[in-house]
């Protein structure tokens, strides 16, 4: 099916590659990257400040960190966005694991863009520094940042071991 | 009175309680799977949007809807012609409420920059957003009033003129509340004082700022029942405020809380959901209101701004004869919660130097400014900033140690808190006495973590000086003989149990926590208690999350439907077994005889189930009589930068009795997020206004909040002690540590600079000012 039969008036595609899968998407021309991930069904994407300034809306785009609030869906064409739902599989992930472990979700609005935000910190710098996590971690109104941080270093000593045995 | 009366049990006799088990809601948390208010959508969602004044008072002389009515795509547009006019407060708080009944669903009248003028239910944001600016509206702007001691002067505009408003202590003079208590007589102890120190402390106005902003869905389901999806703290006082509001049967109202993203007292309130359910019942759509951030600043609730006059004395040895307090409270437009945060600024406060004469007066004032309401803390916050500022001072010109001082003057253990004694006579509240205290214990052991005794070898000299400081804090487990809460658990066919409740988990944790002591009642693994709360339809009664009540007085509740549950378990048993049910008791998710012999519940459901016909299901309710005090002591190390006047937190300690931790990690966990908050009240956060009342700064980046980077070396130590009214010796950790980190920081710069500032947040600015460098 194409997806120009489909166009809505002062619509048009956008093709996007969402957690593997290839989607074609109708959208406005103003449309943010949050717009059309939350309206298609990416629910863990969240909207809070809309301003770039919290990181709730993190995605990764292409394996880079970006706040889809502030990114044009137009602009994101063709691109690959993972959202926390690829993280896991039936298992969690071992950054998951390790803040489920140190209680380090409490009402939960910010952790999916706080996990991504680490693991995309740790993937690129696997030993980034206490100011590095700290710098980038998402803003969260609930733990003051005491478990989420211990759950990333828990992890981040994870990713060290693993090197080691290698 | 109900007292259980049970030895400290260690954490290790418990399988559930007392121990870090992973949230309940833990998984779908880290996978983003959890449900909040927007991420479902009834079919044939609308987008209700509101209008807010662009002007700080001004009375509607008309309001013009026709452009907006023909734009197409928009299904109504609603003013306060369209609707019911009926006096009523926003507070989430217990019928009948001590708040003022000010508010109106739409008004010919608006009071505050963001005040409702109309209502817009559209088929999209964009169309929505359209009729809002195609709506016309002849406002007769009135005179503005900001400051509560302006507000309170003879000709002052009046805010409340209406007289359908009924619970204004005084309309023609702004004055929403008054109120005020005596313990002693602080006349004769500032009189005898050898030395009396007075000061005037002002704290701001903050936002709770949630995450996730206020949000809710309404509809009418094929009954024509109102459904109400919305994110609240309190669904059984929301469908009650709703019923009033619209004059709509509360039988045709349900409210349902999913998960909800951060609370903190913003959502102890009927915020939007009287408005999207008006549009619904007008338009008959489901209808979704969402504030957007600014929205969220302005048009939701602050925490009260304050001025506090404090007066103290003490003999030179250090007793402190007497404490006076007295406050000017800025309501804003509306007068919610108003009485009752203010009146805590008193009562929760106060009542921490139980020797000492105290008197305490507050004014609570209506001004243009937006409504203020609850916010962690209740209040306590302010007074505490005030009264732990004001006791250091006192200890710095008597020369003596703050701790040393503060040691010689608390309450203790089996004291009557003097306080609740004299509201009591004055038919507020109960007398309470103190039975579990940690508040010594938390001293020490936060005095030896935060290397307090070698705080004067602290650099003082030069460019960066450091110092440190300490404030001390108490709070309340519920209110007395108001806050209740039910809950009924039922045994199925696997073993499993459904925990039905009314309790309002916000972030917290308390789902996890409260199924924690059913499991621990009946003696099965925390995977077999399935969790379903905040549904009025499902659910029975619970006043809902404030007040540092859940864990209290929901796990209270929790405790004894769980124990008449465990009976009935245990009387099948008994009968299938031949065995007296004395002599059997529930662990290891199996009934066990002392004689070895056991079986397992799902034996005994079935058992129950298909042949006796009987569905074990044990119910209970629960009020408080006591509201028994969690304790604080809380130490700041700080430096100072005194060419840029820039404070930093370089260590915060804080040691907390919350009675039996029921789940030590979350524990950990409320007490750092309060830290947080603490510091960024201290600090950073303020609601800036321009001269007409509207917000500057109502966004993420003007709004300075305390991100990870600003946070220091945190440490936490969870002080148990074994209260005897609480489930396993539970009292409650939410709101107590937000109150230490506002005097302590100040207190820590006072003692590295030895200047004191009286004013939040300590910018830079006010710091050099102290300093006399600007």
């Amino acid at each position: 099916m194409s997806s120009e039969q489909h166009i809505r008036p002062g619509r048009v595609p956008l093709s996007l590659v969402v957690n593997g899968a290839h989607h074609t998407f109708q959208v406005r021309m103003q449309d943010s990257l949050l717009d059309v991930l939350r309206r298609e069904g990416w629910k863990s994407v969240k909207r809070v400040c809309e301003t770039a300034d919290c990181g709730a809306c993190s995605v990764l785009f292409d394996g880079s960190l970006v706040d889809s609030c502030s990114t044009l869906a137009l602009q994101a064409e063709a691109g690959r966005v993972e959202t926390v739902e690829a993280l896991a599989g039936t298992e969690l992930h071992p950054l998951q694991q390790a803040f489920l472990q140190h209680a380090a979700a409490q009402c939960g609005f910010c952790i999916p863009g706080m996990l991504l935000s680490m693991k995309a910190l740790l993937d690129a710098e696997p030993e980034a520094s206490e100011a590095d996590l700290r710098e980038v971690m998402t803003l969260c109104r609930c733990t003051g940042y005491a478990k989420p941080l211990a759950a990333t270093r828990q992890y981040r000593e994870g990713l060290a071991d693993s090197r080691g045995s290698r | 009175m109900t007292t259980i009366t049970k030895p400290p049990a260690s954490a290790t006799e418990h399988e559930s309680v007392g121990r870090s088990l992973p949230k309940v809601d833990g998984e779908k948390l880290v996978r983003g799977r959890a449900v909040y208010t927007d991420d479902v959508h009834p079919d044939g969602l609308v987008i209700g949007r509101i209008l807010g004044s662009p002007h700080p008072h001004a009375r509607l002389r008309h309001i013009d809807t026709r452009e907006a009515l023909a734009l197409p795509g928009v299904l109504c547009v609603l003013t306060h012609a369209d609707v019911p006019r009926v006096p009523h407060t926003t507070a989430g708080q217990s019928h009948p409420e001590p708040s003022p009944y000010d508010a109106y669903l739409l008004d010919h009248k608006v009071r505050y920059v963001g005040d409702r003028v109309a209502l817009v239910a559209a088929v999209d944001d964009d169309t929505a957003d359209e009729a809002l600016r195609r709506i016309r509206v002849d406002y007769e702007i009135l005179p503005a009033v900001f400051e509560p001691a302006d507000a309170l002067a003879p000709g002052a505009p009046v805010l409340h003129d209406e007289t359908e408003s009924t619970g204004i202590a005084d309309r023609s003079r702004n004055l929403a509340a008054v109120l005020d208590f005596e313990v002693g007589d602080v006349d004769a102890g500032l009189a005898r004082a050898d030395l009396v120190h007075r000061d005037v402390y002002r704290v701001q106005a903050v936002q709770h700022v949630s995450l996730e902003p206020h949000v809710v869905i309404t509809w009418l389901d094929e009954d024509d029942r109102l459904l109400v999806r919305t994110s609240t703290q309190v669904p059984f006082h929301v469908r009650r405020l709703l019923a009033r509001t619209l004059q709509f049967p509360l039988g045709r109202i349900r409210v349902m809380k999913p998960r909800i993203g951060g609370g903190f007292g913003g959502k102890q309130e009927m915020t939007l959901e009287d408005a999207c359910a008006a549009l619904t019942l007008a338009t008959r759509q489901p209808v979704k209101i969402e504030y957007d951030r600014s929205e969220e600043f302005v048009m939701s609730r602050t925490r009260h701004a304050m001025q506090l006059e404090v007066a103290i004395g003490a003999k030179r040895d250090g007793e402190i004869t007497a404490i006076d307090m007295r406050v000017l409270s800025d309501t804003g437009a509306y007068g919610t919660h108003g009485i009752t945060v203010t009146g805590s600024t008193g009562s929760k406060t106060l009542p921490l130097y139980n020797r000492a004469a105290r008197r305490f007066h507050c004014d609570v004032v209506y001004t243009n400014h937006p409504i203020a309401g609850a916010c962690r803390g209740y209040g306590a916050p302010q007074g505490f900033f005030a009264l732990e500022s004001a006791i250091d001072e006192l200890a710095c010109q008597l020369g003596l140690d703050p701790l040393e001082l503060r040691r010689r003057n608390m309450i203790r253990d089996g004291e009557v808190d003097l306080v609740s004694a004299a509201l009591e006579a004055k038919g507020k509240g109960w007398t309470r006495r103190i039975q579990s205290y940690g508040l010594e214990a938390c001293i020490e052991q936060g005095a030896r973590a935060s290397g307090w005794e070698k705080r004067d070898a602290l650099p003082r000299d030069g460019e960066l000086v450091r110092g440190m400081g300490v404030a001390l804090a108490m709070q309340s487990s519920g209110v007395a003989g108001v806050d209740w809460g039910a809950a009924a658990i039922k045994l199925n066919e696997d073993g499993s149990w459904n925990l039905s409740m009314g309790a309002t988990d916000l972030g917290t944790g308390a789902d996890t926590a409260l199924a924690q002591i059913a499991a621990e009642t009946l003696g099965v693994s925390l995977d077999r208690i399935l969790v379903y709360a905040a549904d009025t339809d499902l659910v029975p009664y619970d006043v809902g999350a404030y007040a540092s009540s859940i864990t209290y007085v929901s796990g209270n509740a929790v405790r004894r439907a769980a124990e008449e549950a465990r009976d009935q378990v245990l009387g099948v048993a008994s009968r299938l077994l031949g065995i007296s049910a004395e002599r059997l008791r529930c662990s290891g998710n199996r009934v066990e005889s002392d004689s070895g012999r056991s079986l397992s519940l799902a034996e005994i459901a079935d058992h129950a189930m298909h042949r006796e016909m009987t569905q074990i299901l044990g119910r209970a309710s629960f009020c408080i009589r006591d509201s028994p005090p969690p304790f604080a002591a809380q130490f700041a190390e700080v430096e100072v930068d005194t060419e840029t006047g820039r404070v930093r937190v370089l260590r915060f300690v804080s040691a907390v009795d919350c009675g039996t931790a029921i789940n030590p990690l979350q524990v950990e966990g409320q007490i750092e997020g309060a830290v947080a908050m603490g510091i960024g009240y201290a600090l950073c956060e303020e609601m800036l206004y321009d001269e007409s009342g509207r917000m500057l700064n109502p966004n993420l980046v003007d709004y300075k909040m305390i991100h990870a980077d600003d946070m220091p070396a945190v440490q936490t130590l969870v002080v148990e002690s074994y209260e005897p009214t609480g489930p396993f010796g539970a009292k409650s950790v939410a709101e107590v540590p937000t109150n230490g980190p506002a005097p302590a920081i100040a207190n820590a710069i006072r003692h590295a600079t030895g200047v004191r500032l009286t004013q939040l947040p300590m910018t830079p600015d006010r710091v050099l000012r102290a300093l006399g460098k600007i």
